[in-house]
């Protein structure tokens, strides 16, 4: 707050009163809805519930189902963040040390940042085609038959192929204006102290990139936890069956075309709980980026 | 910049190193740009021929003569399961979305950040963190309750379902919260002491110097908003409220059910729906990258 805040007390209730009620309706409503009914079973045709405590909770942990789109979640998770942050990398140091066509490479490399998830998954729906797909063909050249939609393991491949392809360009931009936030004269100094690039780049440009870094990594993990949803949903062509798929896109599908509310919503809740950490970490990341500067 | 003014001196005794190092940076720059490239332009050179070619041969590297027609039939001829949708009423639906969701979160979360930064409130505090606990569960968590709330408000298949559930998070408020701070204390003295009160100071003084800031958000938002899949998903089920993004899934179904599936209408409606905000972000790049880059700080 303001040293020189004004006094006035109407005013300021009738300009947070729009944010307070939009939040109060669609956000405390519904979460505390969420975290009641995952307590509760639900009639699958709609005739009241039984209160079964933390029944649709331990149902869950002993399913392996569950277990299994977990372990996918987590894998998925992993690959994307780690394949999306290490190219967008290597693209932002090039595109740091380059003085011709800096501001071209620039844009070409950051556009793709404006496609919407479920389209960059329709083409790769294209690309993966089990006939005519160009990646197929580059799968089956080295003996493996890449049927997307039926073999798991080739979904799950272009699931995470079309999702770090749409998560480079945000990490891109995040890198570079962290390296050209590092100082002159740090750089200067350090090419004195240093003669190889490779030896600079470790030593000294990529703990200075560290907290660029940290604060990528949360942002990831949740991109591939949530905004995935539109590129699986497009792979898997809407036919879940064997598909590999994360706990999001089961939250939907057990509480929109399995009826199951009970389960879903505790699912709902074991997210919130997973995002919760997630955050508490990233606020103390943000605590150390002060330190830092 | 910094590095080759340094490095001119020592180098001009091999100039060749310098040299390949610039062709390796190129080289890496080339191919990544590539990778970006390649599978929207794909996308627009496939759109360009007929069902069968697309159906028999998959995606084509050259330009064919179908692209007119392709778009023509995306955007006029009336597709999906009931037959009342076009390209049109779906990229109009995506702008109202796109705009209306910009538009109220930056109106809502300005309002907001101002109370809070800028009153003595008893609960200021108390009203921070009960804005900013939004910030920790994004709507895909919380997504079948929002529903739920929702369809018992009888909001579904409305604009205002579609967009208002979507502006219950504190991303602009804390956005503008930071800006706000960053702005000097004796604008608000200076102001109080030539009279002017604290509506005419905002409406007057703050949103004028907000401009920049305004812009980025929008871009950012804009994007968010017509890139929406899951939660338009959920509550427009009657096909005049698509949007493109929502749509497509749709029609891309109901035309590979045909016997040809009729990918070059589909790729022409994907197109469609990548070019207004991609035209945003290029266009307007550097008040993106500055609202990207600071917002999330």
């Amino acid at each position: 707050m303001k040293r020189a805040g004004f006094d006035n007390i109407w005013l300021p209730v009738a300009l947070l009163l729009p944010q307070l009620m939009i939040i109060a309706i669609f956000f405390y409503w519904p979460a505390g809805w969420a975290l009641q009914s995952s307590f509760y079973l639900q009639d699958p045709f709609g005739f009241g519930s039984t209160f079964v405590g933390g029944e649709n909770y331990t149902s869950l942990v002993g399913n392996d189902q569950y277990k299994r789109v977990a372990g996918f979640t987590i894998i998925y998770s992993v690959l994307v963040t780690f394949f999306s942050l290490a190219i967008a990398l290597l693209l932002a140091v090039k595109a740091d040390k380059v003085i011709r066509g800096a501001k071209t490479y620039r844009t070409l490399l950051m556009w793709v940042y404006a496609i919407a998830p479920p389209v960059a998954g329709f083409m790769g729906i294209l690309f993966f085609d089990q006939s005519t797909g160009p990646l197929t063909k580059f799968f089956q050249m080295f003996g493996w038959d890449f049927k997307l939609g039926v073999d798991y393991n080739a979904t799950a491949t272009a699931m995470v192929i079309v999702a770090v392809w749409k998560q480079i360009p945000v990490n891109f931009i995040f890198f570079l204006s962290g390296l050209q936030s590092i100082p002159r004269s740090v750089r200067e100094a350090t090419m004195i102290d240093n003669r190889s690039a490779t030896g600079r780049f470790w030593q000294v440009t990529f703990p200075l990139l560290a907290p660029t870094a940290f604060f990528l990594l949360i942002i990831n993990i949740t991109y591939a936890l949530f905004d995935t949803f539109g590129i699986i949903d497009a792979l898997m062509k809407g036919e879940p069956g064997n598909n590999p798929m994360t706990l999001v896109y089961k939250v939907y599908l057990d509480g929109f075309r399995g009826n199951d509310l009970g389960g879903s919503s505790a699912q709902s809740v074991i997210l919130m709980v997973l995002v919760l950490l997630l955050t508490v970490f990233q606020f103390r990341l943000v605590e150390r980026r002060i330190h830092y500067t | 910049m910094a590095e080759t003014t340094l490095e001119t001196p020592v180098e001009t005794h091999r100039p060749r190193r310098i040299k390949w190092g610039a062709i390796g940076d190129h080289t890496v720059l080339i191919l990544g740009a590539l990778l970006m490239m390649i599978p929207p332009l794909l996308a627009l050179t496939t759109a360009s021929h007929d069902a069968v070619t697309i159906h028999r041969e998959g995606l084509q590297l050259t330009l064919g003569d179908n692209l007119g027609k392709n778009f023509h039939a995306a955007m006029f001829e009336k597709g999906g399961f009931t037959q009342t949708v076009d390209g049109t009423l779906m990229l109009m639906n995506s702008f109202i979305l796109g705009i209306g969701f910009a538009m109220g979160k930056i109106i809502i979360s300005m309002m907001a950040a101002y109370a809070i930064v800028y009153f003595r409130l008893r609960f200021a505090t108390l009203a921070f963190w009960v804005i900013f606990t939004t910030l920790l569960l994004p709507l895909e968590v919380r997504i079948l309750p929002s529903y739920e709330a929702i369809q018992k408000l009888g909001l579904t298949n409305t604009y205002t379902g579609l967009i208002v559930p979507l502006i219950a998070s504190a991303t602009g408020t804390f956005f503008f919260r930071q800006f706000f701070m960053s702005v000097p204390e004796e604008l608000a003295e200076a102001a109080r002491i030539d009279g002017a009160g604290p509506w005419k100071f905002f409406v007057d003084i703050l949103v004028p110097l907000s401009r920049t800031m305004i812009a980025a958000i929008f871009i950012i938002m804009f994007v968010f908003g017509w890139n929406q899949y899951l939660w338009p998903t959920l509550i427009t089920t009657d096909e005049s409220f698509f949007t493109l993004v929502r749509g497509i899934k749709q029609i891309v179904l109901s035309y590979t059910d045909s016997q040809i599936p009729e990918h070059g209408q589909a790729l022409a409606l994907a197109i469609v729906a990548m070019i207004p905000p991609v035209a945003i972000v290029v266009f307007f790049q550097n008040w993106f990258v500055k609202g990207l880059t600071e917002s999330d700080k």
